[in-house]
């Protein structure tokens, strides 16, 4: 076991002047921060075990595991905020002689710090909404099991020190996100909605797994220190593979974190209970692949910065073309979904401008504001039994709670003052700093067309008359309360991060951030650029006036509600841009001909060479049979018994167990042998 | 010394059992033809027997080994034939090809 | 223990084969006295082999020298002997051959395929279990011939006798066979054509060997000269190519696979277990054990061949998993491709290469046997394998459900389980082969094997969508369908949490392995491993 301070001395040596670093080791908390990782998963185990037999099937354990963890996570929290935390403890698992080690353990800095702490806090929140929402519903043990793993895995993959321990976790939260996403098993709808997560999921981390090996093998480390290091200070052995290894890692991280074109999976993921959605698009799973450029940021900051555009165009297209999508979509999760993939690709094109801190600090509100929607949606849900918004409407009068909390949570999406507005704004700075003015005009048009699909699911939901079956009705207090702690950071968080404004001792969300082994290189602004946030704003009251012009007209009629439609592009998108048909395709001719064809040729033609030379010799009974079966080919073996067994075939016919045909043909022996000795001798 | 007359003999008798043998369908009329090629063989043995004149008269000697063979054989030939006829009211050999493939 | 460092392996190889005499004196009536002696039997070669574990020194495993070595003059006149001992390499597969057998013992239990006969059975699992035995740890060709085929024999009548049979239509022929007799013979005949070659690359060996001082069978002293180079040329191509004939028919590789489905499909539970994991492993040792060690330089000329045909097998294998219908079928299919990623492993001719091949190995026979037994449990209780008529299995049988759902994530290298060490480092060493060996065609292999990890995720999950989720099927509405019982229980409880643990810890494997490999493929490859690759850790 290997526990300690990182060898600071080393990096201010290498840099000087230019990095210092000023953070503690964390002490007894940081050693022992590895239980957030450990308990979660015991809870899985325990509630599988016991979960049945208990009042809320387990609900007590996963909830006991995720408060125990936030108050570590919060301690240390509170410590990297006062003055940083910089610690790692691994443990060997594997070694192949004195080369090759794999090493399990976690690493608790600035970046791991936060996401325990967002992954806790959330998580527990949306645990707490669940013992609520799953109540009385089928398997709620193995719902509360699998969401412990699902946080579990989280909290592994957060907290790897290494490559190979975030691919562990990697793939857990891939398990666990089929295991809830196809919850209910028994439509198989659901069921393929989490194979094609996983399997989308999977083929992405194809990536990510090569890209390891190569930066791996390269520089003789999984460890992400060793990597961001070594990159750093610009380790040739790496700067040989960073550019193909980090464009690998890259294409991993698209397939969690949803972007184009693998933002595909994302949608079909609403077929889980609606606490699953909250976790997985607030905390967990698509926020893994940010994470993961995050904590592998100096890599492509300081050496695969070619990378840079190809990252940026798949970030921007993600977070307007998919976001368009939420413009058509009915089913109220569906909207969020594709709003989320839209702020995933914020993150992904902040981040690859090289925005360190702007693409996570959009990813900290956005976890807040996005749970809070999630766990509103899923309230309104529980209130009447629909997805679909053309069967909800003017629910703001039978749930009020549930209709304040969303309009925070919308409010703070659409960038309109709220949380949402400072992070969104920090990501124009960043682009309009970096130089990407293009980009930045996408990016505040796609805070418009985010505005205007909240405007429009705000409007349908809430506003004009009821159109489902039953009386609606507000949700339990077990759910609205965390519906209400939601929305106070959903509303106020932002103050963490506004340039220029430290809170005292607690300093700021960019220095917490800062607290990594190496120096992330990012830009950050000294003083608010009110002009930027002036046109962000505007944008986003654009979106919504113009959401209001068309959805709220006739809000009391209900005549025409939803019914405007934009030629050409509102079908395209009704159809994904038919992404999902050519998926489908591709799967289709993989699962139907192509394996079809496999299976053709192992039966009937694999062993073709087999079969000819045992063809030779079949063609000696070969008459018996007549014309060999076209398709007759398993293997010599089956050919050389046939054809024994028809040679035989033919032989045996002469025996007709007629005794006077065998005396006939003695006798006809016995005179040629007489016409031999007469004629010859 | 008349030793044509008696091969002549012998192969005429043979030619018939080999005509009776191949020909004929009753079991006992095959048996009777085996018969026949026997005794002609016979006839020959003694014929050549009476026309060499061996010290061990081995002619002879042969002879009644044939005739002893014979006699078993169609002892057991026949006990089969009737037990055939007992159990399949025929005696026809074409009714017999089981002993085939 | 004094006494057990020259006996400990004769028990191990031995003991399996008396109690198996002892088992004929029994009645064929007293069942209990039967599968008591068996399972006493079987347990006790299995705690002579963690004595091994226990006494093992694992500090000085180096390569070509061997523990517990037994040495004792046999066949003089060919100058073969009973030469047997372990090394870092043989070891955990000699373990995991005594541990599958009392667990394939216990699950017998109440779990007999028609026709019972349990005596029968147990005999024959017992002089299998002394040729598997035997064969890991054979030092002598001779002997390792014997037993290889003595290996044959029993897995022969097994699915001859206990198989599925159900008539099928075979390809060539106009009357259809009982698929048990048409795969017995099938598997027997494809194994014995492929040893008969492996035979004559012995023979040509131990006479080429006499160049060299006098004509010898044994492993080591062969090894010796390999190393030094003293098979080359055409021989060696030959000689190569005969034995990789009988090995490759064995784990097998594509296209020598034709019989695994076959065998597989028609054998009874037990015999598909012991199959999938251990007999499959005497090809894959074969070629660690003999092939590479004794002829080096002739394996780096077909390196690139195996790496091909064990990347064909990966793609191969889970293409056709997606065509099956029939669920044991697909498993079979799937050990195709599980071997491709062993034998790319090996044909790195690496530290880590090796390394994989072993652990993959391991969680193969885990995995994959643990497979076998649920695919054997779920027929016992439905009667079928159509994956089309099951379905809802989770619901009818939860922890059956359950277990299956673990073992395909399992298998489809779900990080953090066995099956991922295996593969991943497979693919980890052909991104850096042995020197000398073609990049092109490893790091092609590398990628290709990667996308091979995701065919196999399909097929897998494909597979848990079509058996154990949806509703239920109606027919089986009514059933008797009774989940694990505790004999399964037993037997398979111990496969997971050696899976799990393997799978946190791989350790468990390459603290024996690791020094041995490593010093293998210094001498015999004379490649530096320390040279040829910096630390890699992390």
């Amino acid at each position: 076991m290997v526990s300690g301070l990182y060898n600071l001395a080393l990096v201010t040596a290498q840099e000087g002047e230019h990095f210092e670093l000023h953070a503690g080791d964390g002490g007894f908390w940081a050693d022992t921060a590895g239980i957030m990782l450990v308990l979660p998963v015991l809870a899985f185990l325990l509630i599988l075990v016991v979960g049945k037999r208990m009042k809320h099937k387990g609900g007590e354990i996963a909830v006991a595991a995720l408060a125990i963890n936030l108050v570590w996570a919060s301690v240390l929290f509170y410590l990297n905020a006062t003055g940083g935390v910089l610690d790692q403890t691994t443990f060997e698992i594997g070694r192949i002689g004195s080369g090759l080690v794999f090493e399990l353990g976690w690493v608790v800095d600035g970046l791991s710090i936060l996401m325990f702490w967002l992954v806790n806090f959330v998580g527990l929140l949306v645990f707490i909404y669940a013992l609520g929402y799953m109540k009385g519903d089928k398997r709620v043990d193995w719902f509360f099991a699998a969401f412990s793993l699902f946080a579990g895995a989280m909290l592994i993959l957060v907290g790897a020190p290494n490559l190979i321990q975030l691919i562990i976790g990697w793939e857990g939260v891939g398990l666990a996100s089929y295991f809830l996403i196809g919850f209910y098993w028994e439509d198989l709808a659901n069921v393929k909605a989490g194979n094609k997560a996983f399997m989308v999921n999977k083929l992405a981390d194809v990536g990510l797994v090569l890209g390891a090996i190569l930066v791996g093998v390269a520089l003789g480390s999984w460890d992400f220190g060793d990597i961001n290091l070594a990159a750093f200070e610009g380790n040739a052995e790496l700067a040989a593979v960073a550019g193909v290894g980090g464009l690998l890692l890259f294409i991993g991280a698209m397939g969690k974190s949803a972007q184009f074109p693998f933002h595909i999976w994302l949608p079909d993921a609403m077929a889980g209970p609606t606490p699953v959605s909250a976790l997985m698009h607030a905390a967990t799973m698509v926020t893994a692949g940010i994470y993961l450029m995050a904590r592998l940021f100096p890599l492509y900051e300081y050496m695969a910065s070619d990378l840079r555009t190809t990252m940026i165009v798949i970030g921007t297209i993600t977070l307007l073309g998919v976001g368009l999508l939420a413009i058509v979509a009915d089913d109220i999760k569906k909207v969020l979904a594709y709003s989320t993939v839209s702020q995933l690709g914020y993150m992904m094109t902040a981040m690859a401008a090289g925005g360190y801190t702007a693409g996570l600090f959009h990813l900290f509100t956005h976890a807040a504001f996005k749970a809070l929607l999630f766990l509103c949606a899923g309230s309104v849900i529980h209130a009447v039994h629909s997805n679909n918004m053309s069967e909800m409407g003017g629910l703001r009068k039978y749930t009020p709670v549930t209709f304040w909390t969303w309009i925070v949570g919308a409010l703070a999406l659409s960038g309109i003052g709220l949380s949402g507005f400072w992070s969104k704004d920090e990501i124009l700075g960043t682009l309009s700093h970096e130089g990407y003015e293009a980009v930045m005009w996408i990016s505040v048009a796609g805070a418009f067309v985010t505005a205007f699909y909240m405007a429009r699911a705000t409007f349908l939901t809430f506003f004009g008359t009821y159109k489902g079956h039953g009386e609606p009705h507000e949700s339990p207090r077990i759910m609205t309360v965390p519906l209400i702690i939601l929305a106070v950071p959903s509303a106020l968080v932002g103050i963490v991060n506004i340039p220029g404004l430290s809170l005292g001792r607690l300093r700021n969300y960019t220095e917490w951030l800062s607290v990594r082994l190496v120096p992330m290189g990012d830009h950050h602004p000294e003083a608010i650029d009110w002009g930027l946030a002036m046109i962000g704003l505007a944008a986003a009251l654009l979106g919504v006036l113009v959401g209001y012009a068309i959805y709220f007209k006739d809000a009391e009629t209900q005549l025409e509600r939803d019914s405007f439609e934009i030629p050409l592009l509102f079908p395209l998108l009704r159809k994904k841009y038919y992404i999902d048909d050519l998926a489908l395709g591709i799967v289709a001719l993989f699962t139907g001909p192509i394996a079809r064809f496999v299976n053709w040729t192992n039966t009937y033609v694999i062993d073709i060479i087999p079969n000819a030379i045992g063809g030779s010799v079949k063609a000696l009974g070969g008459f018996v049979y007549g014309v060999l079966d076209q398709k007759g080919v398993d293997g010599v073996f089956n050919g050389l018994s046939a054809a024994t067994d028809g040679a035989g075939s033919v032989v045996r016919k002469w025996q007709t167990g007629r005794v006077q045909q065998y005396a006939a043909a003695v006798v006809a022996g016995a005179l040629i042998l007489v016409a031999l000795f007469v004629f010859v001798i | 010394m008349l030793l044509n007359q008696f091969l002549v003999l012998a192969a005429a008798l043979f030619a018939m059992g080999v005509y009776g043998l191949l020909v004929r369908r009753n079991m006992v009329l095959i048996l009777l033809s085996v018969e026949l090629m026997l005794n002609a063989v016979n006839i020959n043995l003694i014929a050549f027997e009476s026309y060499l004149v061996t010290p061990e008269a081995v002619g002879q000697i042969f002879a009644i080994f044939v005739i002893t063979v014979a006699a078993a054989e169609v002892g057991i030939g026949l006990a089969i034939v009737l037990m055939i006829f007992r159990n399949r009211k025929s005696a026809n050999v074409d009714d017999l090809s089981l002993m085939r493939w | 223990m004094e006494w057990f460092d020259s006996w400990g392996l004769a028990i191990i190889v031995f003991l399996p084969v008396v109690g198996g005499l002892l088992l004929g004196f029994i009645s064929n009536d007293n069942e209990d006295a039967l599968k008591r002696t068996g399972l006493v039997v079987a347990v006790l070669t299995f705690v002579a082999s963690l004595v091994l574990i226990g006494q093992f020194d694992y500090s000085s495993s180096t390569y070509n020298s061997y523990q517990f070595e037994i040495n004792e003059p046999w066949i003089a006149a060919i100058n073969a002997n009973f030469h047997v001992g372990v090394d870092g390499i043989s070891l955990p597969l000699l373990v995991l051959s005594t541990f599958i057998v009392v667990l394939a013992v216990i699950y017998s239990w109440n779990h007999w395929d028609e026709p019972k006969n349990p005596k029968g059975f147990l005999i024959l699992m017992m002089i299998l279990a002394t040729g598997m035995n035997g064969t890991f740890v054979a030092l002598d060709l001779v002997l390792f011939f014997i037993f290889f085929e003595i290996v044959l024999l029993p897995m022969y009548f097994m699915i001859g006798i206990w198989g599925d049979k159900t008539p099928r239509k075979v390809a060539g022929f106009t009357k259809e066979f009982e698929t048990r007799l048409y795969a017995s013979i099938k598997f027997f005949l494809f194994t014995l054509f492929g040893s008969a070659f492996m035979l004559l690359g012995f023979l040509a060996l131990y006479f080429e060997s006499g160049k060299f001082g006098e004509r010898t069978f044994d492993i080591p002293q062969l090894t010796e000269l390999g190393a030094g180079g003293a098979f080359s040329g055409t021989f060696a191509f030959l000689v190569f190519g005969a034995m990789f004939l009988g090995f490759a028919v064995k784990v097998p590789m594509f296209p020598f696979h034709t019989w695994l489905p076959d065998a597989h499909t028609a054998a009874p539970t037990v015999g598909s277990v012991l199959l999938a994991a251990i007999l499959l492993k005497l090809g894959s040792y074969g070629f660690i054990r003999i092939s590479l060690p004794i002829l080096p330089d002739e394996a780096r000329n077909w390196a690139s061949f195996i790496a091909i045909l064990a990347v064909i097998g990966i793609i191969y294998g889970s293409l056709a998993c997606l065509a099956q219908s029939d669920m044991k079928r697909l498993i079979a299919f799937s050990s195709v491709g599980h071997m491709g990623f062993v034998m790319l492993g090996i044909a790195t001719m690496t530290d880590i290469g090796i390394n994989a091949a072993i652990i993959g190995m391991v969680a193969h026979g885990l995995i994959t046997g643990l497979l076998f037994f649920l695919a054997g449990s779920m027929q016992h209780r439905y009667h079928t394998r159509e994956m089309d008529r099951l379905g809802g299995n989770i619901k009818l049988m939860p922890v059956m459900g359950g277990i299956l759902a673990f073992t395909a994530m399992a298998s489809l290298g779900l990080p953090g389980l066995a099956g991922f060490w295996g593969e991943f480092m497979s693919l980890v060493s052909a991104y850096n082969p042995l020197p000398g060996l073609s990049l092109g065609v490893f790091r092609t292999s590398m990628v290709i094997g990667a996308i091979g990890t995701v065919l196999t995720a399909g097929y897998m999950l494909w597979m848990l969508q079509k058996v154990n989720l949806g509703e239920p099927s109606d027919e089986w509405e009514g059933h008797d369908l009774p989940d694990v019982d505790r004999f399964e229980m037993a037997a398979w409880v111990p496969m997971i949490v050696l899976i799990v643990v393997i799978g946190f810890f791989p350790n468990f494997i390459f603290n024996t392995t690791t020094d041995t490999v490593t010093s293998m493929v210094e001498t015999v490859f004379n490649s530096d491993t320390t040279a040829a690759r910096t630390m890699i850790g992390g």
